[in-house]
């Protein structure tokens, strides 16, 4: 068996016991990376061989002089290319960031080097995170490992490309309304939003602040618990991060094979039309396992689904034209060659430098924030974002968890999304709810459909529920243990 | 559709956005626009009349902390990601007669 198939956390107590050296397991990773990453293309940049050995003997010898003890100490991690990481280049995926290198590490990034990661590189992503395909990059496209004609899904469609075809023994993504659950439900792997403000936003580049938050992208939830833990902290430099108790931020004492009495809702809003048969099918047939150990499951009322997509692109858009605003040709990125005067190189270098879907969510955000539709448009959004929490609160008073589908349907052919924006938007409606409520979800593996594409199941817990998640994803996980794609060895 | 995006709109966007578009883009993004604002309208079929908008899920106070230094002198580096520089500041064009 090749190292590559391990977990985070098998690898990582293979390293503790002296079994795999932390150069070898760099040198696994980065020969994967060699001979699959041409097929695939996960990674916008891969950092060279000489540094990551030099960094993972480092880590090495931190192990060995017992500095560094954690599950995660030695095991070689790949970043989302929105995370700012100190001293290598971090795109966005984007041609207005090209060739911008951080002079910091996000937190996110910080955490897991404390712990004694070993960055890989840098995955595809769509560009600033909008999208839903990985098909928005300036760099190029990003192939789903089960069938290359797919795409991995977005926007952190390289991250989740990367975990399942095993370039990485686990990865970090970012989720503004579904961009770590969504390409994990397509790829087959364990994807999780924490609850709003659980992870530092410090180093992320910002698409829709109210609404980002950087999690985990594993094989399955054991890693998934552990990376959350590493990563998740109290920081002063994101103002809105929230300080849990110590007990609430050990999430890796959930993984409990226990659903006995959890009561499990499932909106019927997300059972109707537009959900693919199989996709149904088989969500239903992971709430039947969750009963058969002991869950209450049942059917509910959720109400309000449908307006969760024009809600989130209204806030999403409005904060994006505001936060991409900095990204002008004049401290870093891009800037146009030829222009008269300052005026004309800031709108030069951002319309050479940003796609189409950028400049179209950058022209909405513009036009419901400008004076006469603020109140119309915005304002709206924000009310309806009340009602929307209002109907989880709800929800929550009687159930434990909220399960559906992550998606509507399985990964879609490369080049059929883009054409059609609104259509592309749709298969957001599972996910997007959960970012405008500042909730937790989580997608685990649960089957796959008749051309053999993975299918997600996805979890929603409460505000600070992720334990309980943690413990229904575990629980499920037992029924339902990890696949692997037929990736070449 | 209903919403109809006239040039003189797609202009002034143009403007807040900081956004120069070319001709064919200016017509699709008036066509991308009308059709998002209808599908957006659809919101007005929700009664929120007495519902304060949200902004943040969680309550929200201010936040401070100590004005106080921590990452050091980064100039040279920071100044390396610059698309112009001359003798370690930005370099842009003249703003000022």
């Amino acid at each position: 068996m090749s190292l590559m198939q391990l977990t985070a956390v098998e690898l990582g107590k293979k390293i503790k016991a002296g079994e795999v050296s932390v150069v070898e397991a760099a040198t696994a990773a980065l020969d994967a990376i060699e001979k699959r990453d041409a097929k695939y293309h996960c990674y916008v940049t891969v950092v060279d061989r000489e540094t990551v050995l030099k960094k993972a003997a480092e880590v090495q010898a931190k192990i060995d002089a017992g500095e560094l003890t954690g599950p995660l100490a030695g095991v070689p991690v790949a970043i989302k290319d929105n995370m700012c990481t100190e001293g290598l280049l971090t795109t966005c995926s984007s041609k207005i960031l090209g060739n911008f290198v951080p002079t910091f590490s996000s937190e996110a990034v910080l955490n897991l080097e404390k712990a004694g990661a070993v960055i890989l590189g840098k995955t595809n992503m769509d560009e600033f995170a909008m999208g839903s395909t990985t098909e928005t990059s300036a760099y190029g496209v990003t192939k789903n490992p089960w069938n290359e004609e797919h795409v991995p899904g977005g926007s952190s469609g390289g991250s989740a490309a990367a975990v399942a075809a095993e370039e990485c023994f686990y990865a970090l993504g970012s989720d503004t309304g579904g961009s770590i659950r969504q390409p994990a439900s397509y790829c087959g792997v364990v994807g999780m939003k924490p609850t709003y403000g659980t992870v530092s936003r410090y180093g992320l580049i910002a698409y829709g602040s109210s609404l980002d938050q950087i999690g985990p992208m594993a094989k399955d939830v054991t890693d998934v618990a552990t990376i959350l833990e590493c990563i998740a902290s109290h920081d002063p430099k994101d103002s809105t991060s929230v300080a849990r108790t110590e007990e609430e931020y050990r999430f890796t004492d959930a993984l409990v094979d226990d659903v006995k009495g959890l009561k499990i809702g499932i909106p019927r809003d997300y059972l109707g039309e537009g959900l693919d048969p199989e996709v149904k099918e088989s969500i239903l047939a992971a709430a039947k396992a969750l009963e058969a150990k002991g869950a209450i499951v049942e059917e509910f009322d959720l109400s309000l689904v449908e307006y969760a997509i024009p809600a989130y692109y209204v806030i999403a858009s409005a904060e994006a034209s505001s936060n991409l605003e900095r990204f002008d040709g004049v401290k870093y990125g891009y800037r146009a060659k030829e222009y008269e005067g300052l005026h004309q190189m800031y709108k030069k270098t951002r319309s050479e430098g940003f796609g189409p879907e950028v400049k179209r969510r950058i022209m909405l955000g513009s036009f419901v924030l400008s004076s006469g539709y603020y109140d119309a448009y915005y304002l709206k959004a924000l009310r309806t974002k009340a009602l929307i929490k209002k109907a989880f609160d709800k929800a929550f008073e009687k159930y434990d968890i909220i399960l559906g589908p992550a998606a509507p349907t399985t990964a879609p052919k490369l080049g059929s999304s883009l054409s059609d924006p609104i259509k592309m938007y749709l298969g957001d409606i599972y996910t997007i709810s959960v970012n405008l409520a500042g909730l937790p979800g989580i997608t685990v593996p649960c089957g796959f459909d008749s051309k053999g594409l993975p299918i997600g199941l996805q979890m929603i817990g409460d505000c600070f529920a992720e334990k309980t998640l943690i413990r229904a994803a575990y629980a499920f996980e037992q029924t339902h243990p990890y696949t692997r794609a037929n990736v070449e060895e | 559709m209903a919403n109809v995006i006239d040039d003189a709109t797609i202009e002034y966007v143009g403007i807040l956005a900081k956004l120069e578009l070319s001709g064919e883009e200016k017509e699709q993004a008036k066509k991308d626009m009308g059709k998002m604002l209808d599908y957006i309208d659809s919101l007005n079929e929700l009664d929120t009349s007495g519902v304060e908008p949200m902004t943040n899920v969680f309550p929200v106070k201010n936040v401070f902390r100590e004005d106080v230094v921590t990452n050091g002198d980064t100039r040279d580096l920071t100044i390396a990601n610059a698309p112009e520089e001359k003798d370690g500041q930005f370099v842009v064009p003249k703003t000022v007669d």
